[in-house]
């Protein structure tokens, strides 16, 4: 009965979006207030709906409902709890179920911040109801998650190893509420088009951070998975997947310095709808490389070219018609506003001119190889030699103008002053190359050319700090977001340019050295785990001749999935990784095993949350203001 | 001559084997490597370039299906054989195509790949150059 339960859910979320749609819509027009509160009603009741069926599939995959046909092919009853729920959205129509959940949540936060007083907020919710009906229609036909199964089966076929593990588990929530998050920016942006764009991009500000920081978050997390999971030691792959996830995070980043510009001073008013339109479109793009399993690439479980066809047709719709929409209202748009060629409005356009071309370089990569294949049979790679050519020097260059943005004022900045004022700057950066050209053998230009450009991006962070005690939480938000530029910068340079490694075949007893470290290995022995038998090597620290600690990869063999899965050992003092890998069995109690040596590679994530903090604050710093404002007003109309 | 040749090979091959009898000849799997590190970091660099035709994602370097193995061990086994990288490269090209490598040749079908990233920071610069250029005429 459950899962009918979630079905009609379904399909009431689909009659309520419709609802909203229609209501949101014709809200926007002045004497329509009612049609307004309608929409919000909608919102909040298609929220209820969607979570409503979400809860239903939860709950049959927690007490492994095999008579739900997705439930038996995903789950097993030997499953962790954990992974029986996130095995929920660990396949294709759970997840598209979760993508409207968080469709809907950002709707009804929509009506909820803005309590959808105002004209802009209506036609907002309108916008995002008929990507929800979209969105539902996709589901209810093409991926209908509560599909029966008869006769039921006793037992279900399980989850890809994998997947089965709290990185992934939190990857995709994470991901999605930054893609879908920018559906949010996406309406308001379409709303602005429909009755004006006056305070759009304030309206949209505090989605366009949410769905950064989930981004960040979330792209942050995926890699941090691949690297323990993957067993190779790698955190990054240029993967079509990986690549999914970036370029809705370069745009929304550009989003963000471009919509700063926009509300502060009037500058690149049509730009920065044009990029609203532009972020939700690259989720599109990365959901629908990812869901039609157009891309085959080590992450991508699902392919069914029925789906793929209903979801380009959706980006299709979408996309064509917010351009359509932007062709046709933007040139009635006001002009822009007046700033000088030195200016923070010049540096926030450098900013999205590396950015869009840093997304180019991702986009071409991931997309011509299928262009190619698709036009006449002809099979190329475009792998990570590709990125390093072209995006990492457009992204370099960024990085080098980061500091200077915040030092010039709105309008009019002083080149001058402001370069003076990052001379501290400028000095950390030169200690920081040459530390690690006289320190550092063998002699590396680019790791040391790296770490002046880090330094160069710390320092600049910690000059801005100083210098504006007392300054508002956006100051200090950007300061944070782009050390940990800096710091991300810092851990992929250790971990690329000074990773050591040992790929070896090891006897019991054996002892080798890798980097600092003198290991031991003491054998193999059988462990078992609660849906698992795993080889597990035990590894010994040693420090001179006594064993300092013990670490432990195995070699994990799924029974019911019938899969083997690496699970590394990683030890790390917060500034270098000792990574332990297990392979194959060599006979006589030989096994092959990898060790790396990363230095700084904690530092790639850690720089990540230092970003998504600085998002934080910056969202803090707005529903601080927000509140006050609104509480103002509260006691200018008393 | 053919023959000669393989002699040569065999007895290249036999050299490192007779210094180390642990050394396998030709490594093919991961463990196993070549007693010369120069040649070895040669191989390595070679591999990390050349892409697992089967997982598609990853490098032979990286990569445990048996074909990766094949893959390795037709490497080493050129290397042995005095073949150069480029040469290396070339044979691989055209057994298996573009496909292989992860860097994409510089040819009439990828210009657009290698150039559009380029292309579009001109065009964005230049829409850029017009905005300030616009922006400071107005205050004007």
């Amino acid at each position: 009965m459950t899962g009918e339960l979630g079905q009609i859910a379904v399909c009431f979320a689909l009659a309520l979006s419709l609802v909203m749609s229609g209501a949101g819509l014709w809200g926007a027009r002045a004497d329509q207030a009612a049609s307004r509160s309608i929409a919000n009603g909608a919102a909040m009741g298609m929220l209820v709906f969607t979570a409503l069926a979400f809860g239903v599939l939860t709950y049959a995959f927690i007490v492994s409902d095999f008579s739900v046909a997705l439930v038996s092919s995903h789950s097993h009853t030997t499953k962790p709890l954990i992974y029986k729920i996130s095995g929920v959205w660990g396949n294709h129509e759970g997840s598209m179920l979760l993508w409207v959940l968080v469709l809907a949540i950002y709707a009804a936060l929509v009506a909820a911040l803005q309590r959808g007083g105002d004209r802009l907020t209506s036609a907002a919710l309108g916008v995002q109801g008929l990507m929800a009906a979209a969105f539902f229609l996709f589901l209810l036909f093409t991926s209908n998650p509560f599909a029966r199964l008869d006769p039921m089966p006793f037992e279900g076929n399980g989850l890809t190893p994998l997947l089965q593990d709290i990185g992934l588990a939190l990857h995709p929530p994470m991901l999605y509420a930054g893609y879908v998050g920018l559906s949010a920016s996406f309406s308001y942006a379409a709303a602005a088009l429909m009755v004006g764009e006056e305070g759009w991009a304030r309206a949209a500000r505090p989605f366009m951070l949410i769905a950064w920081i989930a981004l960040t978050a979330g792209i942050a997390l995926g890699s941090w998975w691949a690297y323990y999971e993957l067993g190779w030691g790698g955190f990054w792959f240029w993967d079509p997947v990986e690549n999914a996830s970036l370029m809705p995070w370069l745009i929304a980043t550009a989003l963000l310095h471009s919509a700063l510009a926009t509300e502060r001073s009037g500058a690149f008013r049509t730009w920065t709808l044009l990029l609203a339109i532009g972020g939700f479109s690259m989720s599109l793009i990365g959901t629908f490389l990812v869901r039609s399993g157009l891309t085959s690439s080590v992450h991508a479980f699902a392919s069914d070219p029925t789906r793929g066809f209903f979801i380009m047709v959706l980006i299709a719709l979408a996309i064509g018609g917010a351009l359509a929409l932007f062709a046709w209202r933007a040139p009635t748009l006001k002009g822009g506003a007046a700033f000088e060629p030195v200016s923070r409005e010049t540096t926030l356009l450098l900013n999205n001119v590396f950015l869009i071309a840093s997304c180019a370089c991702v986009f071409v990569g991931t997309l011509y190889p299928l262009v190619l294949e698709a036009f006449n049979g002809t099979k190329i790679s475009v792998g990570p030699p590709y990125y390093m050519l072209t995006f990492s020097p457009i992204f370099f260059a960024l990085l080098l103008l980061v500091p200077l943005g915040p030092k010039l004022g709105w309008k009019r900045g002083d080149l001058k002053a402001a370069w003076r004022s990052l001379y501290p700057a400028l000095g950390l950066a030169a200690v920081a190359a040459i530390a690690v050209l006289a320190l550092i053998t063998p002699r590396g230009l680019t790791a040391a050319l790296a770490f002046a450009v880090a330094g160069w991006l710390i320092g600049a962070s910690i000059l801005d700090v100083r210098s504006r005690k007392g300054a508002r939480a956006s100051a200090f938000a950007a300061a944070l977001a782009h050390a940990g530029l800096g710091v991300t910068l810092l851990g992929v340079t250790g971990a690329t340019a000074w990773r050591s490694e040992a790929l070896t075949v090891m006897a019991p007893g054996e002892i080798i050295t890798v980097g600092p470290y003198r290991l031991r290995f003491d054998g193999v022995t059988e462990v078992k785990g609660p849906n698992y038998v795993a080889d597990q090597a035990r590894i010994a620290l040693m420090d001179g001749d006594r064993v300092k600690t013990m670490l432990r990869p195995e070699q994990r063999f799924y029974t019911a999935e019938g899969q083997s899965v690496a699970d590394t050992a990683i030890r790390t003092t917060g500034l270098r990784d000792l990574y332990l890998a297990l392979g194959d069995n060599r006979g006589n109690g030989r096994y092959a095993i990898r060790v790396y040596v990363s230095p700084l590679a904690p530092l790639i994530w850690l720089g990540a949350l230092v970003m998504a903090l600085g998002g934080m604050l910056s969202l803090w710093g707005r529903v601080r203001v927000g509140a006050r404002a609104s509480a103002s007003e509260t006691v200018a109309a008393e | 001559m053919k023959g000669a040749a393989l002699l040569v090979v065999l007895m290249l091959a036999g050299v490192p084997g007779a210094l180390a009898q642990t050394q396998p000849v030709v490594p093919t799997t991961i463990g196993d490597s070549f007693a010369d590190p120069a040649m070895e970091s040669r191989a390595r660099n070679m591999q990390r370039q050349l892409r697992c035709l089967v997982c598609q994602g990853e490098s032979i370097d990286e990569s445990n299906s048996p074909l990766a193995a094949d893959l390795r061990r037709l490497v080493r086994e050129q290397m042995v054989a005095g073949k150069s990288d480029d040469e290396i490269r070339e044979f691989l090209v055209a057994r298996y195509g573009d496909f292989i490598l992860m860097k994409p040749p510089v040819q009439p079908n990828t210009w657009l790949l290698w150039l559009a990233p380029f292309l579009v920071l001109g065009g964005a610069g230049a829409v850029a150059w017009v905005t300030v250029k616009k922006a400071a005429a107005r205050k004007a």
